[in-house]
């Protein structure tokens, strides 16, 4: 509700903008008396919405003592990564790790490479029964993954990939959001680039990488960063096809250092709940506007 | 659009001779067109760089648009003959065939198998399976325990669809006023969305831990006492359906502040110029003018509502005495830890009609708007 009220002030500050020469006293004073209730909605919604992750971070540092104490200790003693290394003896925190960016690297780069691939194939070749085809890739977007799951472990499990790498990765393959956004963005390319290329003797190959890669850089960045960012999070699936720690991703890892060490010591559970979330929070952070350009993609259609 | 008479069809003789210094130029042109449409998300981009390109090959009569350009196109696919065709085919195998292929081995394969397993008397990882025809399904619908999942599901997708919508649109329209420190507040609002899930459920376990967390803290300020969040019904529920809002509320926001920015300014103003009140704008104005981006929403949170399992096998496994199981973690109980493959299949079956009856409404709703644009 807090935000209804204030939506007056919206509209002051944007009217000297669009009525240009009008002196901006008046607005500008209004502006003024009324922001304080926008800033604090502003700042309240943004600890609220910001202290889970802080205070993850903050807990992940405390010893137990200060985590246990009625009055609520708010920072920690110190700088302590105890926590830390306890999580990495319960579980192999640093292997899990490695896996983790293994299997996102790879799998969001054959990801990436299947939808480019299949995208410029679309867009760029004829082929008989294209249209199939790409109804075949865009009718995958409206199949929830969770009916394919009991079929695909009795496959995976009859392959002998029960807690192997390439059983986690390769059901998760097939790409067809990434497919679908790399043909959108084909389909706005000047033709005639191509065509000049073609004929001055460019394979596909050479026209797919030297030129369509090229003028698709923005388009490239957001299906990689979607890709790293379901890689990493994906959960169900790895925690199904693997039981043996070695071979465990990071999330799944937190589920057997949640079974082993349970809700009494959630210095350690919460440590481990840093490892897993920083990397992509930083990748957030650093490539935020490709990352939200690419989650956000498919509401750009209506 | 004074688009471009391609080197392509700029004539069946003498082609590949004439065009090889406009290629050059077009090759010239491709790096460069990289940058700038790198810089503009938007699609509009690379129209433009292709005329400037072409402009000093093309002869003055180019007033084509794309239709004549397909004929000249056709011509000289006509002409390229068998052997290109077989190599285009060739390229497209190579090219498409192994999304095409992964597609078909994990995707419809499955969906197909699973409707086939639906009929089945299973037990996953057994030898032996027993077809029961639409038994499973009959069992489905006549358990004591379906209709408390089917209620369980229907609170948690109407309270997470709601509450996101409600609070997104307030988020959205705070972030969407000129204040400082909005960047921020819309990175914050964001970061839970692109987050395990699982260790988005193990963080706010212990924000509602009853007596260390964050929480009940909170809630002793303003004189409540905290709730027995992990044991006392409704309270795990309650629990689930916070966290998930607090992950998704940041694109919900996100996507309705695209919305709100794209509403005319001149009609805002002129509902201020005829002395409407801000909520009265709001309510006649921006919300009907918003009501695609709605409909988007509430139809992509409802199917990832409806599809959400991380945080609850993080927070509840289902619990407690099943008063969190929605149908899609029954799908997984039912299968990895009860073993019944076969009859979970039937309910993974009723779970994806129920996502193909919610999807099958946006593409009708989706037509519709294309009429109106």
């Amino acid at each position: 509700m807090s935000a209804v009220a204030p939506a007056r002030p919206e509209t002051a500050p944007a009217t000297p903008a669009v009525l240009a020469p009008r002196p901006s006293g008046a607005p500008r004073a209004r502006r003024r008396a009324l922001q304080p209730g926008g800033y604090l909605a502003l700042v309240l919604a943004t600890v609220v919405l910001g202290a889970p992750l802080a205070w993850m971070v903050l807990a992940s540092m405390k010893t137990p003592a200060e985590l246990y104490t009625v009055p609520l200790q708010w920072l920690p003693g110190s700088v302590n990564l105890d926590n830390y290394a306890q999580a990495a003896d319960s579980i192999p925190l640093g292997r899990l790790l490695l896996n983790s960016v293994g299997i996102t690297v790879v799998g969001a780069g054959l990801k990436v490479a299947l939808g480019l691939t299949c995208a410029y194939a679309l867009v760029f070749l004829d082929f008989p029964f294209k249209k199939v085809v790409f109804g075949l890739v865009i009718a995958t977007l409206m199949i929830p993954p969770q009916i394919t799951i009991i079929p695909n472990y009795t496959l995976v499990a009859s392959l002998g990939w029960l807690n192997t790498y390439q059983g986690i990765l390769v059901p998760g393959l097939a790409s067809a959001f990434g497919t679908f956004l790399f043909r959108q963005h084909f389909l706005t390319l000047p033709r005639s680039i191509l065509e000049a290329a073609e004929l001055d003797g460019a394979g596909h190959w050479r026209k797919l990488w030297r030129f369509v890669v090229p003028m698709s850089t923005p388009t490239l960045a957001a299906v990689a960063l979607v890709s790293v960012v379901t890689e990493w999070n994906d959960y169900l699936w790895p925690f199904l096809v693997i039981d043996r720690p070695d071979k465990m991703t990071l999330p799944v890892g937190l589920t057997l250092l949640q079974n082993t060490d349970g809700m009494t010591n959630w210095g350690v559970l919460l440590a481990a709940t840093v490892v897993v979330t920083l990397p992509i929070l930083v990748v957030f952070l650093v490539l935020q506007r490709r990352l939200v350009a690419g989650l956000t993609a498919g509401a750009v259609t209506g | 659009m004074t688009s471009v008479l391609t080197p392509g069809s700029s004539g069946p003789s003498g082609a590949p001779r004439g065009s090889a210094t406009p290629a050059s130029h077009h090759r010239a042109a491709a790096v460069p067109t990289a940058a700038p449409s790198d810089l503009t998300p938007s699609t509009s981009g690379p129209a433009h760089p292709a005329p400037g390109a072409s402009a000093p090959t093309t002869p003055p009569a180019n007033p084509t648009s794309s239709s004549p350009d397909r004929e000249v196109q056709a011509l000289h696919r006509g002409r390229l003959g068998a052997r290109r065709r077989r190599r285009n085919v060739l390229w497209a195998l190579l090219l498409a065939g192994p999304n095409l292929v992964l597609l078909l081995v994990f995707v419809y394969r499955p969906l197909l198998q699973s409707f086939y397993l639906s009929t089945l008397q299973w037990n996953l990882g057994s030898p032996v399976a027993r077809p029961v025809g639409l038994g499973n399904y009959v069992e489905w619908f006549t358990a004591p325990t379906t209709g408390r999942v089917v209620t369980t599901t229907l609170v948690f997708t109407l309270a997470t669809v709601g509450g996101a919508m409600v609070l997104g649109l307030g988020l959205a329209l705070l972030l969407n006023r000129r204040l400082r420190g909005r960047g921020v507040a819309r990175t914050v609002a964001f970061a839970p969305y692109v987050l395990s899930g699982f260790a988005v459920g193990i963080l706010w376990l212990f924000m509602f831990d009853p007596r260390y967390g964050l929480v009940q803290e909170l809630l002793g300020w303003v004189g409540v006492a905290s709730p027995q969040w992990y044991t006392q019904r409704p309270w795990p529920l309650v629990m689930i359906v916070v966290v998930y809002l607090w992950k998704n509320l940041g694109y919900v926001a996100l996507i309705y502040l695209a919305g709100l920015q794209s509403v005319p300014q001149d009609l805002k103003d002129a509902a201020a110029l005829d002395g409407a009140s801000s909520a009265r704008t709001l309510r006649s104005i921006v919300l009907p003018l918003l009501t695609p981006t709605t409909f988007f929403l509430v139809v992509t949170m409802l199917l990832a509502s409806l599809q959400s399992f991380d945080i609850i096998k993080a927070m509840t496994q289902g619990g407690p005495l099943g008063s969190t199981t929605t149908l899609m973690y029954s799908i997984y109980e039912e299968s990895f830890v009860n073993g019944r493959a076969g009859y979970a299949s039937a309910v993974a079956t009723v779970l994806f009609l129920v996502l193909l009856a919610v999807t099958a409404v946006q593409m009708r709703f989706i037509q519709r708007k294309v009429h109106y644009a």
